[in-house]
């Protein structure tokens, strides 16, 4: 299942362990880490290893680590492909999962809005979006080639506001950055970047300040703009959401490269 | 808490038992449909500023509407619909309003898009069907129809769009009204609201306006937000397919699954389904908890009293009101396979929980979709709806699809390609199977056999035209009969002038052909002989079906392989140049393929070895 610590995850690792208690899930968390998380996502992650007691894997792209790829050096559309799609496809290939958990859902993307439940990847893990198997009711054909693999979406039909009720109902431990609190952060592209460590370029004239802000998805730190929030609390957070008139992908740089470009990346191959 | 704070929690548990109310919409590209549903979030007020602002400049770059915004484009998601202005694939939308959450299906409208429709349809509680005011009831409309119907929606809205094109005059919707409600009368549907609106304009949309004011029934969100929700019914008998059989320790057992239908309480009284067997139900646990009851919809982990044999597949049930099991049903079949589906092929066949194997042994009739005509077929081909006779290999247990969804539901994979080419609909079992028993015969195959000494087998050479099959198979059975053994040869010649003569050279034709011709093989193998069977039997799932008949190391395949260039020069019958110069049809190696074998047990490469060492080489293979 992949793990990428933030509050879809959650739920998803929520859900599994649910499904299967008393049972651990039988199977193991893939977190595909591009080292550029937040410092707050690894603490998070470490803890929920440790409650849920499932084997936690980590990939990382040794080429791009090698060379320092980074979102500051090599842009973001470079350092999501290396770090992210690369690394992933190089992690699935490693250890020949022919089926991966993931927690992308309809709501988020227009191209998400029509991928199936069950997503098939070819043995290079392209996703060809014209050639999806029909799903009818809830009967999920699982057969594959060898070589491919499916992506699976438990999740597809969660709006945003499914995500945070179920959070709230069920209690669910998600990362402090959702919740408003002091931070620093730079003024950057009119959005605000946190410094989450000492790698910020810092551009003529730009300064840390520190102010109340809180992230509504968390990716890499250097590409995921904070939101200025008094919301300190979970259902403050959800109330703000309910008023909200941005989407919560507008804080994420990697959507808007280029026009289709959600599409694009998913064809080749990222989640 | 703070006062906001209780508000919230408040709020969410008020969201979080809102129901779920999934539609589809149905109608062509001019329809209007992506239109209507993109004014639905636009005025419920589920698009957000960013994605407002990319709407912008998306209709700019692709609109169709001059100056305004072009609404369908929050809609048709993929890069190839946008610049072609057409959905192809079911998109998925999703909003809510104070009384319900919605999930939309925005399904393509064309005929050759027919499975994507279906997919939409198979899980929503309510169609609405789009007509445009100024055309009326067409044949896509009816159409549409007629698959919502075939998919169990009982709940229909009939959308006349585009009201503002024909000046907002009710004769022209009274008129379209009654055409249709004349046409759905044998349709079946519980419910129809007919409603005039305007997508582009907006008006009943979300709420009536003016320009419709003699129209006294309610909006399209209005009537979405009341239409009872039909569908899996918390009152019936309980029934649960079992998904995994969940093992951590030798101390705990549970069965883990999704309501299907009823519901559970400790205490209950079960049986294990086909098997019949009886216990109680110990606990019913939901997520970390044990629970009082479950009901449908609820995927929950179930332990029994007793000790007993249940795996994936099977289905718990109320112990005094079983579902029905049987392995031959009627069903309604809608073809989504890119090759035609032929009779006797057998598919993998998913219906709950379990993967069997299955035949579709007759097509009682086709469907046309747009006329609801009844057609004779012998084959059927993508999007094409009929009613046909289908076989497991094993029993199923299921309910009638109108009943139950869940267990009256069902897909066809194909075995080799693994693509998901059949959608069908149990409408009732065939009483074939259950009430006419195999006769336990107490002289079986193997008395038979050992009267005989010795052991029955089907041998089935495969190979080109001119190959050399016949050649072998009549040397084989001379050498066979010389040293006292009772066989008979099956070939070409003496099956197809008897009883194979009605048959042809079509590709259903020639699966029909193998069929009859391996049931034929297990009844003589059955009866004790050695069967040699030579035909050419190109495709592999034919090999492999009559492979499926009979048992472990029963049949045994030789391929006999002739390069064709070698086939085509010896040309004993003069068949190949035929071929070549058009006069016969449908070919093998010529205009229709022949599948190499995969794992055959006898390799023959007739280009090294002569017929009598070929025939030694079988010999030894069998000994």
């Amino acid at each position: 299942m992949m793990y990428s610590v933030g509050k879809d995850s959650s739920v998803m690792l929520h859900l599994a362990r649910k499904a299967f208690h008393p049972a651990p899930p039988p199977f193991p968390l893939l977190h595909v880490d591009t080292r550029w998380k937040f410092k707050d996502m690894y603490t998070h992650r470490e803890r929920m290893v440790r409650e849920s007691g499932m084997r936690l894997l980590t990939h990382t792209n040794p080429e791009g680590l090698a060379a320092g790829v980074g979102p500051f050096t090599h842009g973001s559309n470079y350092h999501t492909d290396v770090m992210k799609t690369q690394a992933l496809k190089q992690a699935l290939d490693q250890h020949g999962f022919d089926l991966v958990f993931g927690g992308a859902r309809r709501d988020e993307e227009k191209s998400r809005a029509k991928e199936r439940i069950f997503s098939f990847r070819s043995a290079g893990h392209r996703w060809d979006p014209k050639a999806q198997r029909p799903e009818l009711w809830n009967l999920y054909n699982t057969r594959i080639q060898p070589g491919a693999s499916i992506r699976v979406f438990p999740i597809s039909n969660w709006t945003e506001q499914d995500i945070w009720n179920y959070i709230l109902q069920e209690r669910i431990p998600i990362v402090p950055l959702y919740l408003a609190a002091e931070r620093p952060v730079v003024k950057s592209n009119g959005q605000w970047i946190m410094v989450d460590d000492d790698r910020y370029p810092f551009k003529e004239g730009e300064q840390v300040v520190m102010k109340k802000v809180r992230f509504r998805t968390l990716g890499c730190w250097p590409l995921t703009a904070a939101v200025e929030s008094d919301a300190d609390t979970l259902e403050a957070v959800i109330a703000e959401t309910l008023n909200a008139r941005g989407s919560e992908r507008e804080g994420r740089m990697i959507d808007s490269d280029e026009p289709g470009s959600m599409e694009k990346k998913k064809q080749e191959g990222y989640f | 808490m703070a006062q906001r704070d209780t508000n919230v929690l408040a709020f969410v548990g008020k969201q979080a038992n809102r129901e779920t109310l999934r539609f589809i919409t149905c109608g062509s590209v001019d329809d209007g449909k992506s239109t209507l549903i993109g004014r639905l979030l636009y005025e419920s007020k589920n698009i957000f500023d960013d994605q407002l602002q990319a709407l912008e400049s998306d209709s700019k770059r692709y609109g169709t509407q001059g100056e305004k915004m072009d609404l369908a484009l929050l809609v048709d998601g993929l890069q190839a619909e946008r610049e072609q202005g057409i959905t192809i694939d079911v998109a998925y939308r999703f909003f809510a309003s104070d009384k319900r959450r919605f999930i939309v299906a925005d399904t393509p409208g064309h005929e050759q898009y027919t499975r994507n429709m279906a997919t939409g349809a198979s899980t929503a509680h309510v169609a609405v069907i789009l007509v445009d005011a100024r055309k009326g009831v067409l044949v896509q409309t009816r159409r549409h129809s007629r698959i919502v119907s075939l998919m169990g929606i009982r709940q229909v809205v009939l959308a006349v769009n585009k009201m503002d094109l024909v000046g907002y005059d009710q004769k022209t919707f009274d008129a379209t009204v009654a055409d249709y409600r004349a046409f759905a009368a044998e349709l079946g549907f519980e419910g129809l609201q007919a409603i005039p609106l305007s997508g582009l304009d907006g008006d009943n949309v979300l709420t009536r306006t003016q320009n419709l004011a003699w129209y006294d029934g309610p909006s399209l969100l209005e009537h979405l937000e009341a239409v009872p929700i039909t569908g899996a019914n918390e009152r019936a008998d309980f029934r649960m397919p079992v998904q995994l059989v969940n093992r951590p320790n030798l101390d705990f057992r549970g069965f883990c699954g999704r309501i299907a239908e009823g519901s559970v309480r400790p205490g209950d009284a079960v049986r294990v389904l086909p098997a019949g067997t009886r216990t109680t139900v110990r606990a019913v646990i939901d997520g970390f908890d044990e629970v009082a009851e479950a009901g449908v919809g609820t995927s929950v982990t179930i332990t029994l009293a007793d000790e007993v044999d249940a795996s994936r597949g099977d289905v718990l049930v109320a112990a005094d009101a079983p579902a029905e099991v049987a392995d031959q049903f009627d069903a309604k079949l809608l073809w989504m396979g890119e090759h035609a589906m032929s009779p006797g092929r057998q598919y993998l066949m998913r219906s709950g929980c379990k993967e069997v194997t299955a035949t579709i042994t007759g097509i009682k009739y086709r469907q046309d979709v747009n006329t609801g005509g009844h057609m004779a077929a012998k084959t059927l081909e993508l999007n094409e709806i009929a009613t046909v006779d289908i076989s497991t290999s094993a029993p199923l247990v299921f309910e009638p699809y109108a009943s139950n969804k869940v267990l009256g539901s069902f897909i066809l994979i194909d075995k080799l390609t693994f693509e998901t080419v059949g959608a069908g609909m149990i409408d009732f079992a065939l009483r074939r199977a259950s009430n006419i028993h195999w006769q336990a015969l107490e002289i079986d195959r193997a008395a038979r056999a050992r009267l005989k000494h010795q052991t029955p087998r089907c041998i089935w050479f495969t190979g080109l035209s001119g190959s050399g099959k016949s050649t072998i198979a009549d040397l084989l059975e001379k050498r066979m009969h010389a040293a006292g053994l009772h066989t008979y040869l099956l070939d070409g010649d003496n099956v197809r002038h008897g009883l194979n003569r009605d048959l042809g050279f079509t590709e259903a034709d020639r699966v029909e052909n193998i069929r009859r011709v391996a049931e034929v093989a297990r009844l003589m193998v059955e009866a004790g002989l050695v069967v040699l069977v030579s035909f050419i039997s190109p495709f592999r799932s034919e090999r492999r079906m009559a492979r499926g008949l009979f048992g472990e190391g029963e049949f045994i395949e030789v391929f006999v392989d002739t390069p064709i260039e070698e086939c085509e020069r010896r040309d004993v019958k003069g068949l190949y140049a035929k071929a070549r110069r058009g006069e016969l049809k449908n070919f093998t190696g010529i205009d229709s393929e022949y599948e190499l074998p995969e794992h055959p047990e006898i390799h023959l490469r007739t280009a090294e070895l002569k017929p009598d060492e070929c025939v030694r080489r079988i010999i030894e293979s069998l000994n």
